[in-house]
């Protein structure tokens, strides 16, 4: 009878029921297009280092980000890396921006990722056309197929010109997206480094790869010893350092959780004022009940209910409308990203949103004298 | 002589603060016993529906005592107070009090789900005591698509769902016409002797008198008389209403 009593109430009055639902779904909307633009702008942060196939991460010190290592590392802290015991092997990244001449004028920035594919340790992924084979060919590069635009290019046989040299588009990748909004450009080692006019012996990172049964946290202490003026990071020590660079030095990631706060806070207010007014129009029913006998946890019962029917019709409608936004943001500069964990969190959201909301209308409630309902 | 299931002792109650304090009981004694309608009779203002409260355990009495079925209510708290009545007493009001939005059936439900008794038996027993009061044929109706009457009637029926041993009731009758007001005394007598309970009726309205074991009067804030009614003198409203009974279920 709570559950019916609630939702009774609930539809009864249709255009509050619209009003709380349009906070919630508000809310929720919100709280997805933000955490999910988080989500999608760490996902962008971290791809490269995330699909890389290595258990260390050697960089100049003080390197802030995959993008922005320098081309500092040479030969001598390879043949370092390579002599110390657990290290498998010690593959080469050049990895810089560098100018992209567009082929009918103009230029943009892309980020060049010079990197042997046969080395195992990063390689293009989800290529639609074109191989690693077409890369290895003279001038060859690969490009995005989501930045045709910012590229000034139309597809695969186009020419442009990377800082130094000529190059041709040879193989299309497919929705590789940078946070930098500079496009991902990847080309084999040697011809990175021509390009960008570095030594033939330089390298912007060192991929480092442990022999079986390696103790990571030994070898990245050794390495540390022999290597000086470099850094060495697992993984997500590498990732974590370009998430802080580029969400938290730029700002750019407190706006998105301050984005998320506000609308929990809007959607809270919302929702809150409409079930205290709920509440206080059905405060002779609540009276009455409390007349009848029933415990003042009853009644909550009923109250927090409605916020938990709200709640739920909300999320469903918050949730379906996300995906819609989030369908639509596929190819934009910044796709929003949606997991099972955060729809999970979000759900646990709204039902404590809901639940605080429901504080003032249980404050409400526990004020009503039953007397009252005599009275009328 | 029966143990009484209510008693008063010299309740004394204030209402209001500072300036418009008001003594709206000054020392009340009053027991009420199993198998009676009492009717509590007033002018306005005389301390009826105060009383009633008090009795039915929604205010507490500034001094003085009330005992239900023998137990004092003193210094019980507002969750223990709530608990006395789901167990031992039901209400009628004079303006109904039933949810809007739930139907005759769903009001009876209720105020079973509220003691704790759900589900199937609870919907059994909620018909039951509908087609008691006359109403089994008007069980999915809401409130709004009832008479006056009938509304009463509902009323009735959710208080003596749970089998209280007191009805208390608030002007039962003040709403209603002169023929729903006769069905709705009836049954209330009925109630109290049929079912043994004890039934209390505020009321201003003569026409409630013929159904009255005993009345009783409240002026100023005190007891001011009390009359008995002759045993085995049968209202004739009382075989009228049984015939209507027949008809509807
Ligand atoms: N909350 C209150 N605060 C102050 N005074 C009150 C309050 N409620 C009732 N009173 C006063 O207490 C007295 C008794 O009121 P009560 O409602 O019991 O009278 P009643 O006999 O039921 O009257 P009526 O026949 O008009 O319903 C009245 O003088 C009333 O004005
Ligand atoms: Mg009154």
């Amino acid at each position: 009878m709570i559950l019916t009593l609630a939702f009774r109430n609930l539809f009864h009055d249709r255009i509050r029921l619209a009003v709380t639902l349009v906070g919630i779904l508000f809310s929720i909307v919100l709280v997805a297009i933000q955490l999910g633009m988080y989500l999608g702008s760490s996902r962008m942060i971290t791809s490269m280092i995330e699909r890389s196939n290595s258990d260390l991460w050697i960089t100049a010190f003080g390197a802030k980000s995959f993008e922005e290592g320098g081309i500092l590392l040479s030969t001598r802290e390879r043949h370092q890396a390579l002599a110390t015991p657990g290290v498998k092997a010690v593959i080469p990244l050049v990895v810089a921006f560098a100018e992209w001449r567009k082929p009918e004028g103009g230029s943009t920035r892309v980020v060049l990722v010079g990197t042997d594919a046969e080395d195992g340790a990063l390689e293009p992924w989800s290529l639609v056309s074109g191989t690693w084979q077409d890369i290895k060919s003279p001038d060859a590069i690969s490009a995005d197929d989501t930045y045709f635009r910012e590229l000034g290019i139309n597809g695969i046989g186009d020419t442009a010109q990377i800082a130094m040299g000529r190059v041709k588009v040879k193989a299309l990748t497919h929705r590789i997206r940078s946070f930098t909004q500079s496009p991902y450009v990847f080309t084999t080692l040697s011809r990175a480094r021509s390009l960008l006019g570095a030594e033939s012996d330089k390298a912007t990172f060192y991929l480092v790869q442990l022999e079986p049964g390696a103790d990571a946290e030994a070898v990245r202490l050794e390495l540390l010893n022999r290597l000086e003026g470099a850094e060495v990071l697992t993984k997500n020590e590498f990732e974590d350092r370009s998430l802080r660079q580029w969400l938290f030095r730029t700002g750019a990631g407190l706006a998105l959780i301050g984005g998320a706060l506000l609308g929990i806070l809007v959607g809270t207010v919302i929702v809150a004022q409409t079930l205290y007014s709920s509440t206080k129009d059905h405060l002779n029913e609540f009276a009455t009940l409390r007349a009848l006998g029933s415990s003042s946890g009853y009644i909550y019962k009923v109250i927090l209910a409605q916020a938990g029917l709200s709640a739920v019709i909300g999320y469903i409608l918050g949730i379906l409308i996300s995906l819609g936004i989030l369908y639509i943001s596929r190819n934009t500069p910044l796709p929003l990203v949606m997991t099972p964990g955060l729809a999970g969190a979000l759900f646990g959201l709204t039902l404590f949103m809901s639940a605080v909301s429901a504080i003032s209308a249980i404050i409400k409630v526990t004020r009503i004298d039953p007397a009252t309902v005599f009275n009328r | 002589m029966t143990q009484p299931v209510l008693e008063a002792e010299n309740v004394v109650k204030e209402l209001g603060k500072g300036a418009g304090k008001v003594i709206a009981l000054k020392g009340v004694n009053l027991s009420l016993v199993k198998g009676e309608l009492t009717l509590l009779m007033g002018p306005s203002g005389s301390g009826k529906t105060t009383l009633l409260s008090i009795l039915g355990c929604i205010l507490t009495p500034t001094s003085g005592d009330v005992r239900v079925e023998g137990e004092s209510t003193a210094g019980k708290s507002p969750e223990q107070l709530a608990e006395l009545r789901r167990k031992h007493i039901g209400f009628i009001f004079q303006s109904y009090n039933l949810f809007p939005t739930l139907s005759a059936l769903e009001n009876v439900r209720i105020a079973l789900d509220v003691i704790g008794r759900k589900g199937y038996q609870a919907a059994q027993r909620a018909e039951e005591v509908l087609r008691d009061v006359g109403l089994g044929n008007r069980l999915r109706n809401y409130p709004s698509n009832l008479s006056g009457g009938e509304q009463q009637r509902v009323a009735v029926a959710r208080a003596i769902a749970a089998s209280p041993s007191v009805v208390l009731a608030d002007e039962p009758t003040a709403a209603l016409d002169s023929e729903n007001g006769h069905a709705v005394m009836a049954l209330l007598s009925r109630i109290a002797k049929e079912q043994n309970r004890s039934v209390l009726a505020v009321t201003h309205d003569p026409r409630t008198l013929g159904y009255a074991d005993r009345v009783v009067r409240i002026e100023d804030g005190l007891i001011v008389g009390e009359e008995r009614r002759p045993q085995g003198l049968d209202a004739p409203e009382i075989a009228d209403l049984t015939k209507r009974r027949k008809v509807n279920g």
